[in-house]
């Protein structure tokens, strides 16, 4: 299995981080991974979305998700695992949640994986699983899995990270696999 | 204890990369020297490859550097000598003299019986970490039985930043001690330092054991 890195995208205070070329049909998958992902807000969630226009690129597809988290606090008071009724979507076009409730703090950052399959497929809805760990508002690390569909047969031509408010320093890479 | 060779994994690197065909040169140049813009028609490289018999550590000591934003650890044959012992990982901040970075993590855990007896499905309060230097668990109750082992892997974030925490996540699967059942693990946190993380070890809770472990940079 070869991965090829096609983009890198580092932000410094931006509002996105924009993807908006090379998600076409010469890859079955494509894998974003992100770190260093620290919020301007605290208690931001950092989130993305899909677009399937090839020029305007509006972000606005719409999803069914669900999303279930791991935590333990640094102080040891508290630990769960819990499905996150707030962050999941159900055919919606909202940005779908990878973190949620981020510190801002000078060290404080999310890291993961988001895998996209087949994004150009013009048969099939668009599958798509994310795993990250987060440094949690409130000192907390926090295991997030999420996954879903983009409930469309259009091509998804574009993806958008961006934090639920406020900007962001990131470092998201993407890479072709197949 | 285990320690890389340089030379053994370029070459092992190379070797991996082309096996029957001959590198074009451009892309041998990127691949060794990591030229910027070039493609070198993979971005993830192996960087060392470490087989453990009897031993009681795997440290990765160089190559964990700035030169990758993620590095993933993919271990395979782990059989203990101790039945029951943890698959345990820690970092180090000075080069492998100590690994004992501050972490807070969770842990979970789906299990099921060879015997169909039981099933579990449960988050960890004696693997996780608040504050902690211990070892991470990766893999509970492994078997110590010739043909029990445990498999997976191992993910960390940019691990020379001083900037940010850095996180890591894994999964693996083992082949459980005691009453046999299949393990499926899941360990995530954070090292809780700002100082680079520059070498990590693998060892198990107790006792040595077999095993290979491959370290991976990805571009």
């Amino acid at each position: 299995m070869a991965m090829t890195l096609i983009t890198t995208n580092t932000s410094s205070d931006d509002a996105t981080s924009d993807f908006t070329s090379s998600i076409d049909n010469t890859y079955k998958l494509y894998i974003f991974k992100f770190y260093d992902v620290n919020p301007a807000t605290d208690t931001a969630d950092f989130t993305f979305n899909g677009s399937d226009d090839a020029s305007s690129h509006s972000y606005d597809i719409i999803k069914t998700t669900t999303y279930f988290t791991f935590y333990h606090n640094e102080d040891d008071s508290n630990y769960n695992l819990a499905y996150q009724a707030a962050r999941d979507l159900a055919q919606s076009t909202a940005f779908q949640l990878l973190t949620d409730s981020q510190g801002s703090g000078g060290d404080e950052s999310s890291a993961g994986e988001l895998f996209l399959f087949n994004p150009s497929n013009t048969t099939y809805v668009k599958h798509f699983y994310a795993r990250d760990n987060a440094y949690y508002s409130g000192d907390i690390s926090r295991q997030n899995y999420i996954a879903g569909y983009f409930n469309t047969t259009a091509a998804i031509t574009a993806l958008q990270f961006k934090m639920s408010t406020g900007n962001m320093d990131a470092v998201i890479k993407m890479y072709g696999v197949g | 204890m285990v320690e890389q060779s340089g030379t053994a994994l370029l070459l092992e690197q190379i070797c991996n990369h082309h096996e029957d065909k001959i590198m074009p040169l451009g892309a041998f140049k990127a691949a060794l020297m990591g030229t910027a813009g070039v493609s070198a028609g993979a971005s993830v490289v192996l960087l060392s490859s470490q087989t453990a018999t009897s031993e009681s550590t795997v440290s990765f000591t160089s190559g964990i550097t700035s030169a990758y934003g993620e590095y993933i650890f993919k271990f395979y044959n782990i059989g203990p000598e101790t039945d029951e012992a943890e698959f345990t990982f820690n970092g180090s901040i000075d080069s492998g003299s100590n690994y004992n970075v501050t972490k807070t993590s969770s842990f979970f855990q789906a299990n099921h019986k060879e015997d169909d007896a039981n099933t579990e499905f449960t988050y960890e309060t004696g693997e996780d970490h608040a504050e902690a230097t211990e070892f991470q668990t990766l893999a509970r109750n492994l078997g110590s039985a010739a043909d029990e082992s445990g498999a997976g892997e191992l993910h960390l974030f940019n691990p020379a930043s001083t900037t940010y925490t850095k996180h890591f996540y894994s999964r693996v699967v083992d082949y459980g001690g005691g009453v046999p059942r299949n393990w499926d693990n899941y360990a995530a946190g954070y090292f809780n330092t700002t100082s680079a993380i520059d070498a990590v070890q693998f060892k198990m809770s107790a006792g040595d054991f077999d095993g290979t472990i491959k370290m991976w940079g990805v571009k």
